[in-house]
């Protein structure tokens, strides 16, 4: 089978971070996991299916497009992956095609799933829908105030959307809830998780499910630009599942410029941010070793982010080794620059970004770059489940 | 000698462990409770290290790990809390915790502060073997402390033959597929799952945990273990009383009697 562009070993480590910190009554649903997902994910049954559906279903390859009048003003080639014209409007579809299929061939008879802003409960709600698997998504109870049109998207779906009311009451606990779920229903449940953290092997399958977004965009830049690498893949992190798809097969590639771009929420200082890169240590959350942002005595703090996708404690044990070897570069942007950002693209662009992917977009104004430089900006997802936000901040 | 291995020495049924959560229901109740539970009879006192995400407890212990936490207990304050606890307290203690914490405390001064306040032994459910072996077992053996594994109705054959060989003082069985704090009678397929591990021969006692709320569950738990840990249904008692010193004894010798 294809090696890894990301190296993780044995144990899910990818450096220092990563591996199974998990409780032994979910030892056995992640040896299963373990023993079975590489040779399932090679197995041509697999492949044809995964890909036939990314094609027919989700819509792939997404567009890469060349956006003339950002490129204009900001003065550099600027291509936008446009991940938003997926199938439930979010790259989260891509991962939980992958893992349903995954899921039969284990013979799963239920999912579960937790979601933050919702778009990762939509996309587990399509698919099970599809494969005809009933399905429960695990919801804090916040998010489920603030994003109620995609609860109510999961319902339409027929999925069971359960309120999450411990903690903070957003991703982090709903995070908690399915997997407490999953140690109550551990033989007949399958767990979709929606981004690259949680146990060895979460973070290393999704990243592979996600790594679709960057294969395409070789094959797409070498037709429109003659060379398969770009100089700067920027992408938003919020448990990093989008970024870590944007970056998997430029990994190795050491003249791509990495640029992950965190949510620093009301400012990086101001307590009330989820910029993790910047504010965590080294620590364990969701069954992995990685960064996190937590007191003195390892509680874990609770993050602030206007996008409800980003605010998260943690980061993919895969970011913070890309963090901590120096390969990938950090950039924290705060809540109101993201919903500039996304005004603009807007304005400049006709498309309405979701604010995850705004965060990205505004790093244009944070880093330095040549005006001779390509850069692909991964564009998410799109910004219609924001509306609400969108209109509340009012200012555009 | 360690008071665990001791216990388990001189006695071989019925044995008792109770869990609490420092700083629950009020932040200096740690030391009062601790005496209470060993005044009332039983045999170990497990404490729980609060944390923001205890993934594999229900809502009660949920709830106190957040009540202790608002409390501000913290493990350098617990710590504090068990220095004169031998003064008071000759049972077995354990402190039960998830892994986080005792990282960011540092495992070997962890380890270290453990033995010098006299913890007998640790059951860390997030702790995979492979880290405990690779990296913390010298500071467990070094401060002798035993370290509890814990086993469930999935767990393999050959996983619990593992498991058994790198815990030392006892395992514990949870009970059923769950968090903690499920309420139902036992079944008679736990009770197949008691007998099989029963019937492996394990070196270690067995403690099962998990559902274990009153004197029924407790009395059938321990007809097919060394004994049963009881934990939400404490914290019930714990959170719902007006007297701790008078309702720990009578929730004890209830379950005992």
């Amino acid at each position: 089978m294809e090696t890894p562009m990301i190296k993780v070993d044995e144990n899910g480590f990818y450096g220092q971070f990563g591996g199974a910190f998990i409780p032994e009554m979910l030892y056995p649903n992640i040896e299963e996991l373990r023993e079975n997902y590489q040779p399932i994910m090679a197995s041509p049954a697999f492949k044809e299916e995964f890909d036939r559906l990314l094609k027919d279903y989700v819509g792939r390859p997404t567009p890469l497009f060349l956006a003339n009048r950002l490129s204009e003003k900001y003065g550099a080639k600027i291509y936008l992956k446009r991940e938003d014209l997926c199938h439930t409007g979010a790259h989260k579809i891509n991962n939980t095609v992958g893992q349903i299929i995954l899921a039969k061939k284990l013979n799963k008879k239920r999912i579960i799933a937790e979601t933050g802003a919702g778009q990762h409960g939509v996309a587990t709600a399509t698919v099970c829908a599809l494969m005809g698997m009933e399905c429960t998504v695990y919801m804090g109870a916040v998010d489920m105030e603030r994003q109620k049109p995609n609860v109510e998207r999961m319902r339409i779906l027929g999925a069971k959307v359960v309120p999450a009311n411990s903690g903070s009451k957003t991703l982090k606990d709903a995070t908690n809830e399915a997997m407490r779920q999953w140690i109550n229903n551990p033989v007949d449940t399958h767990y979709i998780i929606g981004s690259v953290v949680g146990p060895h092997p979460y973070p290393e399958m999704v990243a592979r499910f996600q790594s679709v977004i960057s294969a395409e965009m070789k094959t797409q830049l070498m037709e429109k630009e003659g060379r398969e690498n770009p100089d700067l893949v920027i992408a938003c992190v919020g448990g990093g599942s989008n970024a870590a798809g944007a970056f998997y097969h430029y990994y190795n590639e050491p003249n791509v410029r990495l640029i992950a771009v965190e949510a620093a929420g009301m400012g990086v200082s101001s307590g009330k941010s989820a910029a993790t890169t910047l504010l965590g240590k080294p620590g364990i959350l969701h069954g992995s070793r990685t960064l996190l942002m937590q007191t003195a005595d390892g509680q874990v703090v609770e993050p602030h982010s206007i996008s409800a996708g980003l605010d998260y404690p943690g980061i993919g044990p895969v970011h913070a080794h890309l963090f901590d070897s120096g390969r990938g570069e950090f950039v924290a942007v705060e809540d109101e620059d993201a919903m500039q950002a996304g005004i603009e693209v807007s304005r400049l662009e006709g498309i309405i970004p979701a604010i995850e992917s705004a965060h990205a977009f505004h790093a244009l104004n944070q880093i330095e770059y040549k005006s001779t430089d390509v850069i692909v900006i991964n564009l998410s997802g799109r910004g219609d489940k924001d509306l609400e936000t969108y209109i509340k901040w009012g200012n555009y | 000698m360690n008071r665990i291995d001791k216990l388990f020495q001189n006695k071989k049924e019925s044995i008792l462990s109770i869990y609490f959560t420092a700083g629950f229901p009020q932040l200096e109740d740690t030391l009062p409770i601790m005496e209470a539970i060993e005044a009332a009879g039983a045999d170990i006192i497990e404490i729980g290290v609060p944390y923001s995400d205890p993934i594999a407890d229900g809502p009660t212990i949920q709830e106190s790990n957040n009540v202790a936490l608002k409390n501000g207990m913290t493990l350098h304050l617990l710590f504090e809390q068990l220095e004169k606890m031998r003064e008071k307290v000759s049972i077995p203690v354990i402190l039960m915790g998830y892994l986080n914490p005792v990282v960011q405390y540092g495992m070997e001064d962890f380890c270290k502060k453990c033995k010098e306040v006299g913890v007998d032994g640790l059951i860390l459910p997030d702790l995979p073997m492979q880290q405990y072996l690779t990296e913390y077992k010298s500071w467990f053996d070094a401060h002798d402390l035993r370290n509890t594994f814990l086993i469930s109705p999935q767990t393999s054959e050959a996983r619990i033959r593992q498991i058994d060989q790198h815990t030392d003082g006892f395992i514990y069985m949870v009970s059923s597929a769950s968090i903690t704090g499920a309420k139902k009678a036992v079944s008679p397929e736990q009770i197949a799952y008691f007998e099989r591990i029963k019937a492996m021969g394990l070196k270690n006692p067995r403690l099962i945990g998990f559902g274990i709320s009153d004197k029924a569950s407790f009395k059938t738990a321990a007809a097919h273990s060394h004994g049963a840990i009881i934990g939400s249904a404490f914290i019930h008692v714990l959170r719902d009383s007006k007297d701790l010193k008078k309702d720990i004894y009578h929730y004890i010798q209830s379950i005992l009697s």
